[in-house]
């Protein structure tokens, strides 16, 4: 079982712990997803998988197709093999489509947008849901639940969201997301840029939301503190799997740099 | 409600009703979103008192500022550039001229028969070239804008080349010709006044949001759900649209046509226009239109000097108003600490 999320063109570097291997029943599979950006194979293709509940870390340093991983989950790259969510495959080259299946990132750099309120960034993200009777009295409903997340936003809902801290911005990027009704949730490095107490804030509000039942896929460079809430993670080093580890049985900085640099 | 763009809708959820926004100090602020348009009812009610050349003059500005609130719909709302959109308006004037002049239509099934050529003139270019990002796309759309000069120029048969075609009929309702210089104004006046609303209304329709985030992002837009290629395109469809019924209105006003009204003059004084006015503001393109038009006229007086003192006159105002006309209105409202100052929150 182990076999099926390394990826076939390299040679393991770790031996994955039992706990490491698959979910029963996952949410979200690929199979040999790969992507490139023109001529550039930025991903070889892999298999990777999510189950219910799960919170699945990516972890690798700089240039490792952690970001990659996301997109071509997404579809916003070109991507060869097969990834499907809840049982259907989803559409290649169509993020829209993806999207509003309920598979929703918080993109890298939080792209926010800066000149709108608050509240115009919230209401954006609940684009998927349409703009019915229905789905304004859900978007109500999401928005106080972001609210009980997130009570910073509430205070600067008039607020043009470019002229907030990094911190409050990725707050804000996530509770965008969560107004788009997301069925799993990927982050792409939440806490760059951010101070460590900040960070720390938001991972766990992470691991709230996980808690309560949302399967999460977190990239991160910051490997220790998004080990304390992986089920599982992925380590990928240049473009390819590196190895998928059981945060468990990663005793120490010096075994996760091993695994880094190998 | 206040001079923050209202992109909150009627049809998401009214998030200032469940979560109050504290409320601004309203008076100021509705005097700020309002004196862009009292500047221009101001100009216009001049030109209508004046008659003669200054209701020419505000007459072609108005005409523009149909044309630049187009434009503004693909530049300002949608954060796209096209420096192609004169293509629509030689389509749409080129049909209400030919249209008229040689196979006797009234002016209003001309028009449509123009807006309905340039829409599908503009799907056609807009299909491929929009997949193009900043410069690449500029340059398509700069080629879009020369090709169909050229083709105004050749295409002789059709368009009489350099010739151009004269006699066309003003614009008329229920019989009566609107030709006079006051006349023409108010009509033009209340095309404006429909654009302006059609615009206010795009802009903060769910459609207007769509455009706001891929504005904003599109990477960002794409992960929310939103088909980015689709409202690219339609923003575009909307500003060809615009675009072939100004071209269509100052072909019946001027009564005549010829490739010169279209040329790259028209993209340079529209941009300089959008800008000065204010860019993804509502009232920018008007005010902005109105004032680039009166200010040459403004500096006769001058006269060697006039181009120099025209010039100079540019030049203040992007370094003084930097985001034009209707955004230093509003800035001159807000507190210097105030946290709404980063761009595009304008009327």
């Amino acid at each position: 079982m182990t076999a099926a999320f390394r990826s076939p063109a390299v040679s393991p570097v770790a031996v994955p712990g039992p706990s490491a291997s698959g979910p029963a029943a996952p949410v979200l599979a690929a199979k040999g997803l790969s992507a490139r950006y023109g001529q550039v194979q930025a991903l070889a293709p892999l298999d990777f998988e999510v189950g219910s509940g799960e919170l699945v870390a990516v972890l690798g340093p700089n240039g490792a197709g952690k970001s990659t991983l996301l997109r071509a989950i997404l579809g916003l790259v070109a991507t060869g093999g097969e990834v499907s969510f809840q049982g259907t495959v989803l559409p290649r080259r169509n993020p829209a489509a993806v999207a509003s299946r309920g598979v929703v990132l918080v993109p890298e750099g939080r792209g926010i947008f800066g000149p709108m309120t608050v509240a115009e960034n919230l209401e954006l993200g609940a684009w998927s849901l349409g703009g019915g009777r229905r789905s304004r009295v859900a978007q109500e409903r999401r928005l106080s639940w972001v609210f009980e997340l997130f009570p910073r936003l509430k205070e600067r809902l008039g607020q043009t969201a470019g002229s907030m801290s990094g911190g409050e911005q990725q707050m804000l990027a996530i509770g965008r997301a969560l107004m788009a009704d997301p069925k799993i949730l990927l982050l792409d490095e939440p806490s760059l840029g951010l101070a460590p107490r900040v960070t720390e804030e938001i991972l766990e509000t992470l691991g709230v939301l996980n808690r309560s039942g949302l399967p999460v896929v977190l990239v991160e460079q910051r490997a220790p503190s998004a080990l304390k809430l992986a089920n599982r993670a992925y380590l990928l080093s240049l473009g390819r799997l590196a190895a998928v580890l059981d945060p468990r049985e990663v005793q120490s900085h010096d075994q996760l740099a091993q695994y880094y640099f190998a | 409600m206040t001079s923050s763009p209202n992109i909150i809708s009627r049809k998401g959820p009214d998030l200032r009703r469940v979560f109050p926004v504290p409320a601004q100090p309203a008076p100021r602020n509705r005097l700020a979103a309002a004196a862009p348009w009292l500047v221009a009812a101001c100009i216009v009610g001049y030109a209508l008192f004046a008659g003669g050349y200054p209701a020419t003059v505000v007459g072609f500005a108005l005409i523009y500022a149909i044309f630049v609130s187009g434009l503004n719909i693909f530049m300002g709302l949608t954060a796209q550039v096209s420096f192609g959109q004169s293509a629509f308006a030689a389509v749409g004037g080129y049909a209400s001229a030919i249209l008229t002049t040689q196979y006797d239509w009234g002016w209003l099934p001309a028009m449509v028969a123009g807006i309905a050529a340039a829409l599908a003139a503009a799907f056609a270019i807009g299909y491929p070239t929009l997949r193009l990002k900043g410069h690449y796309l500029s340059m398509a759309t700069l080629a879009i804008g020369l090709i169909a000069h050229e083709i105004a120029v050749e295409w002789e048969s059709v368009t009489m080349g350099y010739l151009g075609i004269s006699g066309i009929p003003p614009i008329d309702i229920a019989g009566y010709e609107l030709a006079g210089d006051r006349a023409i104004l108010i009509m033009l006046s209340l095309c404006v006044a429909a654009t302006v609303f059609a615009v206010s209304r795009i802009r903060s329709s769910r459609l207007g949001r769509a455009f706001a985030g891929l504005a904003g992002s599109e990477d960002a837009a794409r992960a929310l759900g939103i088909d980015v290629a689709r409202y690219k395109l339609v923003s575009f469809l909307l500003a060809a649209s615009f675009a072939s019924f100004s071209g269509s209105l100052f072909v019946h006003v001027v009564g005549y046509v010829s490739p010169e009204v279209f040329s790259l003059h028209m993209v340079i004084l529209s941009f300089t226009m959008l800008y000065v006015g204010g860019i993804g503001t509502v009232a920018g393109p008007v005010i902005g239109a109105l004032v680039v038009s009166a200010l040459p006229e403004t500096f006769r007086a001058f006269r060697d000097y006039q181009d120099l003192a025209y010039g100079t006159a540019l030049i203040l105002l992007l370094i003084f108003a930097p985001r034009g006309l209707a955004g230093l209105f509003a800035a001159l409202d807000r507190k210097p600490s105030s946290d709404r100052g980063k761009g595009g929150t304008a009327p």
